[in-house]
């Protein structure tokens, strides 16, 4: 198996600045914060947490659509971290970035047909050809080529998203990072989104990152999860194994919240204590320690490092992983 | 005697008028809510749900959409005779909305604060001081850290789940009598989202707010909701209490949505999905809507289009297998 993506101690930092003369850096919002993963070809990974976690900006820092402040990004072997002007136009054809918001990627002034024909025209993607690729890529994501004359705003927000599908799929990419893309679509066409996704993958060999806070969506597409809190990731597994056996207390809590689709089973909820601390300040030690049930003297004061903690090598960053695991079951 | 409700809709048809032909988005949806009740409304990604509730905020673009048929009535007073400038008055205040899309419902050239603080005082009268203490006290209410600083930053400064917690924040400024929630959640993970579900659950409890959920999360349905409003093609095509959608759900769309839900079981299998498409909004199909894409559907469904059907007081349906059962008693 060869791997496609790696990410070494990412770092992406934005800049807190003060004065409107004289702009003077106060401080930093640490978005991702020192995060390590691989994704192998034609798999998918699964990126979850909270909002503002730093899911978007990890997937916006790998597609280098935003400089990364430290680390590193190796791509099909390459070392992209810092690739600038022809050969970074070029990797973006085989890196594409399906967007979280539907309603601002989209530019309101060009039709569908527009909208997707664009990245077929950069590519140099003769009129007949265009033609029929982009009725085709309209099938797939489940649109009639009655809609190729419309303009985005008159869609509903799942149409939306389903251009915009179309749309990082024209050019057979190999690497996807797919920024939520089906949080916006009802189930039926979740499904579809999803199937096709898959069926995609194994016609063509595609490897995504999946970013996404639905962790039956997440559960269900991906091969390994990756669980990030506050700019770090805190445990990392094989979908089975993360959902069988949660070792984070993070994790378990994610798993606990997820709303379930029967109205006569009221769910034992670990309901987590405290807010989402700021980014720019985050808490000492372990982030989690002040939302965390568990949390000791220690947590407040060591920060803990990724341990592998089963036998298949998932990971988790807790200095209480066994005691916490026994808890849970 | 009739019951007192609090938003009633009568017969509604939203249409879009088009270069390309006439979208029916909205054609014939007939609803009420009581003071206190969660409705939701679930459906296919375009049959019409963001559209019946920027229809009753009186806020569809015009041109080129337009309300051409029905009623709406809030606290027995008819909203389509109101002027923009009484609705003005009425939105925001009494009936709020959440919108479905935080990046174009903010302004992004303000800073979050400035817009909550002109939302807060465009319908109290408080000092800026005072509206800065309430901007501050609405943004912890939905969670977000460090309020005071964020409060500061600009819309593309935030994640897109804080942006939408932000737009839920505008939306309970004036504590709304009714809230009108377009895929509140959508974009939250799920532990804000179970912390947001609880604030409007408390927010109900304590001041008797309603709230109609527009949401594709059945887990959400079966969370909040009272009674449930299945659409299709710009139609309710189910009508019925959160028990019986998911105990004995009756239309053969509705069974496909529960059967499309992702499950959590170990086995990792193919999702289910339903097959086609919805029909082109400009071009119906004769008969049933669903016609094309329903299991059960036989030549008739295609050559009839079927009612609404009352199977019980809690129960409303539109499809042809349970015409003949429909109860006379009503
Ligand atoms: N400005 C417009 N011009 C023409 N058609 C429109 C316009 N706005 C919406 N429509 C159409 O009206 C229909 C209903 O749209 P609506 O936004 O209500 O769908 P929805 O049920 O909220 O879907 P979603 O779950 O995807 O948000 C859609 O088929 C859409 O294409
Ligand atoms: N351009 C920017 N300037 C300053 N801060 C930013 C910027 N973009 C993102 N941030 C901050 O970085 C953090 C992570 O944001 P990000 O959008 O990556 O979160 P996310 O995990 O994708 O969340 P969500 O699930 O809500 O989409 C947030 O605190 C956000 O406010
Ligand atoms: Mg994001
Ligand atoms: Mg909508």
């Amino acid at each position: 198996m060869t791997t496609l993506l790696e990410v070494k101690d990412l770092e992406k930092h934005f800049p807190i600045t003060r004065g409107a003369i004289i702009p003077h850096k106060v401080g930093a919002v640490k978005a991702v914060d020192g995060i390590s993963f691989k994704v192998e070809q034609g798999k998918t990974l699964g990126l979850v947490g909270e909002s503002g976690c730093g899911k978007s900006t990890t997937g916006r820092t790998i597609l280098k659509l935003t400089e990364p402040t430290g680390g590193h990004i190796y791509f099909d072997g390459q070392e992209i971290t810092h690739l600038k002007g022809e050969k970074l136009r070029r990797l973006r054809q085989d890196m594409q970035l399906i967007f979280q918001d539907p309603f601002a990627s989209l530019n309101p002034r060009m039709t569908v047909e527009q909208i997707i024909a664009e990245p077929l025209k950069v590519f140099g993607m003769h009129k007949e050809e265009r033609q029929k690729r982009i009725n085709y890529l309209l099938e797939v994501v489940g649109l009639s080529s009655y809609h190729k004359e419309r303009y985005p705003h008159e869609f509903s927000g799942g149409q939306r998203q389903r251009v915009g599908i179309a749309r990082a799929l024209a050019l057979e990419p190999k690497l996807i990072i797919c920024d939520e893309p089906v949080s916006a679509l009802d189930v039926s066409i979740q499904a579809q989104v999803v199937n096709l996704m898959e069926d995609l993958q194994k016609a063509f060999g595609l490897t995504y990152v999946f970013i996404a806070h639905d962790l039956g969506v997440v559960h269900h597409i991906s091969d390994q999860v990756a669980v990030m809190y506050l700019g770090e990731i805190v445990e990392l597994g094989s979908y089975d194994e993360l959902y069988a056996h949660p070792k984070h207390p993070y994790t378990q809590a994610l798993l606990s919240a997820i709303p379930e689709a029967n109205p006569h089973r009221k769910k034992e909820r670990i309901v987590l204590k405290g807010d989402v601390p700021s980014p720019a300040t985050p808490p000492t030690g372990c982030k989690f320690h002040t939302r965390c049930p568990f949390a000791e003297q220690r947590c407040r004061l060591e920060k803990p490092t990724m341990k592998v903690v089963s036998l298949t090598g998932q990971e988790a960053a807790c200095h209480f992983v066994e005691e916490v695991s026994d808890v849970v079951g | 005697m009739e019951e007192q409700y609090l938003l009633k809709v009568d017969n509604l048809h939203t249409h879009f008028f088009t270069k390309t032909g006439v979208v029916k988005a909205v054609d014939g949806v007939s609803f009420s809510i009581r003071s206190g009740e969660t409705l939701g409304i679930v459906g296919e990604s375009g049959s019409g749900k963001s559209i019946t509730a920027l229809s009753i905020m009186k806020l569809v673009p015009n041109p080129p959409g337009r309300i051409v048929e029905g009623a709406i009535y809030y606290n027995g007073e008819d909203l389509m005779s109101k002027s923009e400038k009484q609705m003005r008055r009425i939105r925001g205040n009494k009936l709020s909305m959440i919108f479905q899309d935080p990046m174009t419902s903010l302004n992004p050239v303000f800073t979050i604060g400035r817009q909550l603080v002109e939302t807060v005082r465009a319908h109290r009268d408080l000092s800026k001081r005072q509206a800065e203490a309430r901007a501050i006290e609405l943004l912890t209410l939905v969670g977000i850290p460090d309020p005071k600083q964020r409060l500061k930053n600009y819309p593309h400064e935030f994640s897109g789940g804080m942006r939408q917690r932000v737009m839920i924040a505008m939306a309970l400024a004036c504590d709304p009598e009714l809230l009108i929630a377009d895929e509140p959640t959508t974009a939250l993970d799920v532990t804000v989202q179970a912390q947001i579900l609880e604030l409007l659950k408390r927010l109900q409890e304590e001041l008797g707010m309603a709230i109609i959920m527009i949401t594709h999360d059945l887990g959400v349905v079966a969370e909040i909701c009272d009674r449930v409003m299945v659409m299709y093609a710009g139609r309710q095509v189910e009508f019925t209490n959160r028990i019986a959608l998911f105990d004995h759900p009756k239309h053969p769309y509705t069974w496909g949505l529960l059967d499309s839900i992702p499950k959590m079981e170990k086995e990792k299998r193919r999702l289910q999905a339903i097959a086609g498409h919805p029909p082109d909004l400009r071009y119906l199909p004769q008969g049933c809507y669903f016609a094309d894409r329903c299991k059960q559907a036989t030549e008739e469904c295609k050559m009839h289009e079927p009612t609404l059907t009352k199977l019980d007081d809690h129960h409303l349906v539109r499809c042809l297998l349970y015409e003949d059962i429909k109860v006379e008693s009503t």
